[in-house]
């Protein structure tokens, strides 16, 4: 008769992984890293020099106020557009100024370029640049940004459904990046306007 | 005799333990799947403010995180009392020439971090965790150091917002 192996005791193991559990669970913390994007202009003078090539039609300006209302300026107008309102007001501007449909004078000039996927795409050459007043707050501005973003999504998204049928998320990161080059993200973050 | 005998059939069978470490064993892998360390606590008062059109942050192992807010303890540098600046787990002097000094020098340790990783030190993303309550000014003065040592990926931390979330 084959000789029984004594069984090992497992009740200690349950509890030294309940103490490596515990630990793991103070020690993390449950990464919501989530946030806006973007990109600093470098820090030279020459840049400088380039904005002030740019043309007057080629400039959105959004300006935060110290109440947090925003003035906007393009087409040779200035609109004022409440706190209250930004959120549904400002993306329509925006999407308006990037794209230039009806390739009103008053608009971006586009110019053509060659990208990969997509052949000759007319991009625009429109600039929004934004200034904030010192007094406000890092919510609005927020705000701001998210609306000019969700411009620009809804841009990609149009033209992603345009060209290859779906949407911006459900593309292949080579269209994406198509998708992404005929409509850049160009926010010119100035730093105050005082 | 026959009385021993009766008890022992009495006993309450042993539950066999032996299955439950591998569901903590799960567990503790699922947990460690899912989160990562914690490099430092903030010790200012943070509430992101709420965006839509978030994007995740990728590569969270070139990501330095630089928190701005009204300080949670007295005795916290502040600028104007009011706003106070964390690198990491230090605080940005308040005297403008040395929080100068302070964003640079954690700049450089965040670089040199990286390149001893053999990661390229320009693909280090800043994110700054600002709370939303936070006056513009000091936001600038921030974005301005930032861009004057050539640090240009920041990534404004922000919170889902549940109306318009996707």
């Amino acid at each position: 008769m084959a000789r029984k192996v004594p069984s090992i005791n497992t009740g200690a193991m349950a509890d030294i992984s309940f103490l490596l559990l515990t630990f793991f669970l103070l020690t993390s913390s449950i990464t919501n890293e989530q946030g806006i994007p973007r990109l600093l202009p470098k820090p030279s003078t020459e840049q400088q020099k380039q904005e002030e090539d740019i043309r007057q039609r080629n400039i959105m300006t959004i300006l935060v106020n110290r109440n947090n209302d925003v003035l906007v300026t393009a087409k040779g107008e200035q609109y004022v557009i409440e706190k209250k309102k930004i959120a549904t007001e400002l993306k329509d501007k925006a999407k308006e100024f990037l794209a230039n449909p009806k390739n009103d004078p008053n608009l971006p000039e586009k110019f053509v370029k060659q990208i990969d996927n997509l052949g000759a795409y007319e991009v625009s050459r429109g600039v929004i640049s934004l200034t904030n007043d010192n007094n406000t707050t890092f919510e609005t501005y927020i705000l701001v940004q998210n609306e000019l973003q969700k411009a620009v999504n809804e841009l990609r998204d149009e033209a992603a459904l345009n060209y290859f049928g779906q949407k911006m998320d459900k593309l292949d990161p080579e269209e994406k990046k198509a998708i992404q080059e005929a409509i850049p993200i160009n926010i010119s973050e100035a730093s105050s306007a005082n | 005799m026959a009385r021993f005998r009766k008890e022992g059939k009495k006993e309450v069978p042993e539950i066999n333990t032996g299955s439950m470490s591998d569901i903590i064993f799960m567990f503790l892998f699922f947990f460690m799947v899912i989160t990562t360390m914690r490099e430092s606590d903030s010790q200012v008062k943070f509430t992101p403010p709420k965006a839509s059109e978030y994007q995740k942050l990728e590569k969270k192992s070139s990501v330095a995180t630089i928190y701005m807010g009204e300080p949670k303890k007295q005795g916290i540098p502040a600028i104007d009392e009011v706003v106070s600046i964390q690198l990491n787990d230090k605080f940005a002097r308040t005297r403008s020439e040395d929080m100068k000094v302070d964003i640079k020098g954690f700049i450089e340790e965040e670089r040199a971090a990286c390149a001893e990783k053999d990661k390229d030190p320009n693909a280090i993303t800043y994110s700054l965790k600002i709370d939303s309550d936070v006056k513009m000014r000091y936001v600038n003065i921030l974005k301005q150091e930032l861009r004057q040592n050539n640090a240009l990926k920041i990534n404004y931390s922000t919170k889902k917002d549940k109306k318009e979330g996707k």
